[in-house]
Order: C-alpha cells, then structure tokens, then sequence
C-alpha cells in the first residue's frame, strides 16, 4: 500500500515536469513580450529591462533558472505589477478561488446528496422521476447560462442579493450556487445509483429480518456504504471546481486565480501564467491521488493490482 | 441407431418455429432508445437544430451582422422578435446563426475526440506491456493538465500568430482557412488536442479487457492480422460506451467553445456565438435582460438536448438493463 503511495507521488514529478515544459514555451512562443503594453521605452532601457528579469537569456537557460527557483519555493517576480512576485499574487488570489470551490463543494454536497438519496428510496414514484429530472436540468445547464439568470432575478428583480464581487457572505451565495448546481446534480445521481444498488444487497435484507427499523436500516447500514464511491468523488470534484471555477469568476467579478490567468495570458506575464498553471495541475494531481489512495484503502482488492 | 436419430429429427423439424425478424445490437438499442421518450425529445431537439443551422440563411429575418443603430437596445417586439443588441442586431438571428457555430464545435469535438481517442486507446490496451505502458504514460501526463487553462493559453497564442500573416505561407494559408471558418479553426484545434485523452483511457479499459476474451483468440487463430482484428472484432465490441461517452462530452466541447467566446478568445466578431452574446448582453443585463437570457436559454436547450440522448444511449446500449 505504502509502495503504491510512493509509485504514485514520484510519478508526479515528471508530469509537472511537463506540464512546467509545455506551458513555458507555449508562453513564450506566444508573440510580443511583457513590456509591449507600456508606453514604448527606448531601446536602451527596454534592453536593460530584458536583462534584469533574464529575457535576454538563451530559452533553456530561462526554463532552467525559473526550475531552480522554484524549486526553493520562488516562483519568480510578476512582469505586470513590479511591486509584487508571484507568491504575493497567488497567495492574494488562491485562497478566494478556494473557498468558492469549498462552498461549491458544500452546496453539492447538501443539495445533491440527500436529493439521491431520496430518489433511491422512493424509485419510480413522481419524487424520483421529478428529482432525477431536476439533476438532469442542473447537469445541462451551464453557468454561463445559470449565472446571468440567477443574477437577474435575485439581485435585480428581488434585489435581496448583491449583484457581484467578493467579500461578504450575501456576495458569496449566488457565485457558490451557480458553481455548485451542476456538481450536484452529479452527486445526486451518483448517490442514487449506488444507493439503489446497495440496497438490493443481502446484508440489507439481514438487517430487515432481524427487526431493525426502516430508519435504522437506511441510515445505519445502506447509507454508509452507499457513501463510498460518492466520497471518493469528492476530491476530484473540489479539484476541478476550483480549477473550473474561471468562468464564474468572470461573471460574478471574483478576484481569484482564474480570472487573473486570463488576464496575465493577454499581458504576456509568463511567471503568474507559469505559476498558476503549475498550481492548478499539482491540485488536480493531489486530488486524483487522493481518490486513488482512499479507494485503495477501502477496495483491499485494488491494492495489489 | 443413427437412421432412428435421423427419423426422429426429422420428425420433430415439421414443428412450427415462429419466424422472428432479423436483429442486430443496433436495431435492438434503436428500438430501446425509442421507448424512452426524454432521449427521443433529445434527438428530436437535435434535428431541429442541425436543420436550423443548416438553413440558417432561410429562418434568420435578418442577417446576423446587420445592425441599425436606429433601433439598438430595442425591446422584444413585432419588429425583433427577441430584441436587438447594442448594434440594432436581431438577437434572433444572431442566435440561430450561432447555432452553427455550437453545433459544429460540438460535432468535430466528438469526432476529433472519437477518432483519435478511440483509435489511441485501443491500439495501446491491445498490444499491452511497453507500447501500452509507454503511450498511457503520455495519456497521464497530459490528463494532469488543467484543460481549460491549457485552451486558453493556446487560443492566445494562435490569435497573435496568426493575426497579422502573408499570404501564401504556411502560417498565412491556416490563417485563412481560420479566417473562411469564422474564427473556428483554432477553437476545433484547441479542443481536438485535449479532448481525445478521456476516450483513450475507457477504449484503452475496455481493449485490455477484451483482450483475454475467447473471440479475440478465435480470430488469432484463424489468420487475422492485428489490425484486422482490432478493427473488425475488437472494435464493434466498443463501440457502444464508447458513443455514449462521446455524445455525453459534446455539452462540454460546447461550454468551452461559448466560455472561450464569453472572455474573447472564440470566434471573431460579427460571427455571433452564444457564449460572446451573453457576454456582450450581461453588461446590460439590468435594463435589457433579454440580451444575455435568450443566449443563454439556446445553449442551455442545446446542452439538454445532448444529455437527454446521451442518457438514453446510455440506457439503450447496456446490455444489462435488457
């Protein structure tokens, strides 16, 4: 188990190798450089400022400098705002894009769960069908789609929500929801799948004859392991919520990581786009990893495959 | 003894067998998927849609980039059905020209996705140990990318490359068929190099498996090459999860194309795009609604429409729910 743990960590290494790799010189393939959106400054001193921040510099000799410190923790200094390095920048932005994609997560979770859940149990019957129907709907519509819709009833036909921006809890329910929706719909039907599968389980139909009540039954015994693979979704979701979350951010104005990738993308601002693309992958890499590790842990049988 | 066998076959032979027609998997699963009423509201909304695009200059009342500042910001009504935007351009007319636009990201997305993932897949779950390990390790490296982050990245790049180019170079040659697309090119481009990972890890599944099984011994055995037998043994046994999984990606090929669209990056103006119109109408979204909603209701209806079928694909194929 711990060697498949290992196997797993160091095979990491060289994905974000190339993931470095590959988003470097697709940056700088990209035409024109940092400097060209300022008012244009003389030869001289355009040359001076390449060879302060290492332009001038062969590429390999770029992308091996940049490895180097990054592997001291130095994600190197931002091209666009010259007070601040991309540490500063990442550390601003990172953590709203992560509490966006937790209060996602929690509204997926609250939302998408109990909805399976109560699908499973009363299948067939118009709760089930309307349900799965509405998780249907939430899976189909986009954010894009959702956003605008939720914006323009709640804050500009009820006015009871802020329209955007980010900062207090009432700024936060509309983003969080529009984000949230569609992953739990997600849940819901996977929670419903797994739920009526559990349920036709012989240990299920123990537990009934011994006497345990309905409640009993459902709760104790069919939820826990109906649970399992809902569980073990989890991780990656919160991994690609957070990652996905760019579109939302553009709608609801929210300063986080996504909307900042795009506008350093425009302003050819290699380090951040560099260093919140490697970010983003070591993210998507714990959470996958994560997922393997659990259900290796619970499925004994996974483990030594 | 033989001959008392024989009569008594032949006895027995007269018996009255009902003749059942001919079927076959798909016959059987097209029949499936007509029983379940949500898929076939899908495929029907789909027609439509494939219809509409293709005649998109005979439905739309005006051309999509005719404008009129007369009449910009008007409100839905008996000259614009659904309104006109900041230019005086029909929003109806630009939302169906736009569905042109949904529509053919989602189908080459599917088919890039399908081709290459499909064929990927199975190649590597076929011939197994290096080449399956060598070729998945590629799959793992780039299934750790951040996909949207990575289309965006290169959408940029492509748009500042090829903007300014002299005709009849390479560069300038791809900029004019990006240029005959609308602003598409790119965005197939784009897709097609990350959509194709996820289909090659299930064919790649489903190919490692199938691999052990009996037939694909038999079909060894009786002189098939390779490729014969990855392509007409292998491959029908496929095919199903692979279709379904294919048409259930096909909103998210959509989404991307419409987010790209939203921050700029898509198709060029005055191609209209769902995902550009809701951009452009949400900064108006308090006094003219209409500008951002109906975009978004076309791509929310589009969306539907896939995973409706999706799903009753999904259902009519599995060979368990019989």
């Amino acid at each position: 188990m711990l060697n498949y743990i290992i196997r797993r960590v160091l095979w990491a290494i060289p994905v974000l190798l190339v993931i470095s790799l590959v988003t470097f010189f697709l940056g700088h393939a990209i035409p024109g450089g940092p400097f060209d959106k300022e008012k244009p400054v003389p030869a001289e001193i355009k040359a001076n400022l390449e060879s302060y921040y290492g332009l001038d510099d062969p590429l390999w000799k770029q992308y091996t400098d940049y490895l180097a410190n990054v592997l001291h923790g130095d994600f190197g200094p931002s091209y666009s705002s010259r007070s601040r390095t991309v540490n500063d920048i990442i550390g601003e932005h990172f953590p709203v894009s992560a509490v966006l994609g937790i209060l996602a997560v929690l509204v997926a979770m609250v939302v998408g769960i109990p909805l399976g859940m109560i699908s499973a149990l009363k299948q067939n019957t118009y709760i089930d069908y309307i349900c799965m129907f509405f998780a249907l709907l939430g899976v189909s519509v986009p954010a894009m789609t959702l956003g605008p819709v939720l914006v323009w009833f709640f804050a500009l036909k009820l006015h009871i929500l802020p329209v955007a921006r980010w900062g207090t809890w009432q700024q936060a329910i509309l983003p969080a929801f529009t984000l949230g929706i569609g992953s739990a719909a997600l849940l819901a039907r996977l929670t419903r799948a797994s739920m009526l599968q559990v349920i036709r389980e012989d240990y299920i139909r123990t537990a009934r004859a011994k006497g345990v009540s309905e409640q009993n039954v459902t709760v104790h015994h069919a939820l826990k392991n109906a649970l399992i693979p809902v569980v073990t979704v989890i991780g990656p979701l919160f991994a690609a919520l957070v990652t996905g979350s760019l579109i939302v951010e553009q709608i609801f104005a929210i300063p986080g990581c996504g909307k900042y990738f795009v506008t350093s993308v425009t302003n050819r601002d290699y380090p951040v786009v560099l260093g919140i693309m490697l970010l983003y992958a070591l993210l998507i890499i714990i959470a996958n990893l994560l997922v393997d590790i659990t259900y290796s842990w619970i499925d004994p049988r996974i483990r030594y495959s | 003894m033989c001959a008392q066998l024989k009569e008594k076959n032949n006895a027995t032979n007269h018996v009255d067998i009902p003749e059942r027609p001919e079927t076959n998997l798909w016959k059987d699963a097209f029949r499936r998927l007509c029983k379940n009423k949500m898929s076939v509201l899908g495929l029907i909304i789909i027609l439509i849609l494939t219809f509409i695009s293709i005649f998109a200059p005979f439905i739309a009342p005006y051309h999509y980039a005719d404008g009129s500042f007369m009449h910009n910001y008007e409100k839905p009504g008996e000259r614009y059905l659904l309104g006109a935007d900041f230019m005086g351009r029909d929003v109806l007319s630009r939302i169906i020209y736009g569905t042109r636009i949904s529509l053919a990201v989602g189908i080459i997305g599917a088919l890039t996705s399908f081709v290459i993932g499909v064929l990927y897949g199975l190649i590597s779950g076929y011939y197994g140990g290096k080449v399956d390990n060598i070729m998945m390790r590629i799959v793992d490296i780039m299934y750790g990318f951040p996909t949207l982050l990575l289309i965006i990245l290169m959408m940029v790049l492509f748009k500042s490359t090829f903007a300014v180019t002299t005709p009849g170079t390479f560069v300038g040659t791809l900029s004019d068929i990006d240029k005959a697309f609308g602003g598409l090119f790119f965005i197939f481009i784009g897709i097609g190099i990350t959509a194709w990972i996820g289909m090659a890890r299930m064919a790649r599944g489903m190919a490692l498996s199938l691999r052990e099984k009996e037939f694909v011994e038999a079909a060894r055995a009786t002189g098939n090459s390779n490729f014969q037998i990855m392509i007409k043994h292998m491959l029908p046994n496929l095919i199903g999860p692979c279709i379904v999984a294919v048409t259930l990606r096909i909103p998210r090929y959509i989404t991307f194309e419409a987010f790209l669209s939203f921050i700029g990056l898509g198709v060029n103006p005055p191609t209209p795009s769902w995902g550009m119109m809701i951009s452009e109408g949400y900064k108006a979204i308090r006094s003219n609604p209409h500008l951002a909603l109906y975009p978004g209701l076309a791509l929310a209806i589009t969306m539907l429409a896939f995973n409706f079928l999706g799903d009753g694909l999904r259902d009519a194929l599995d060979p368990r729910m019989k």
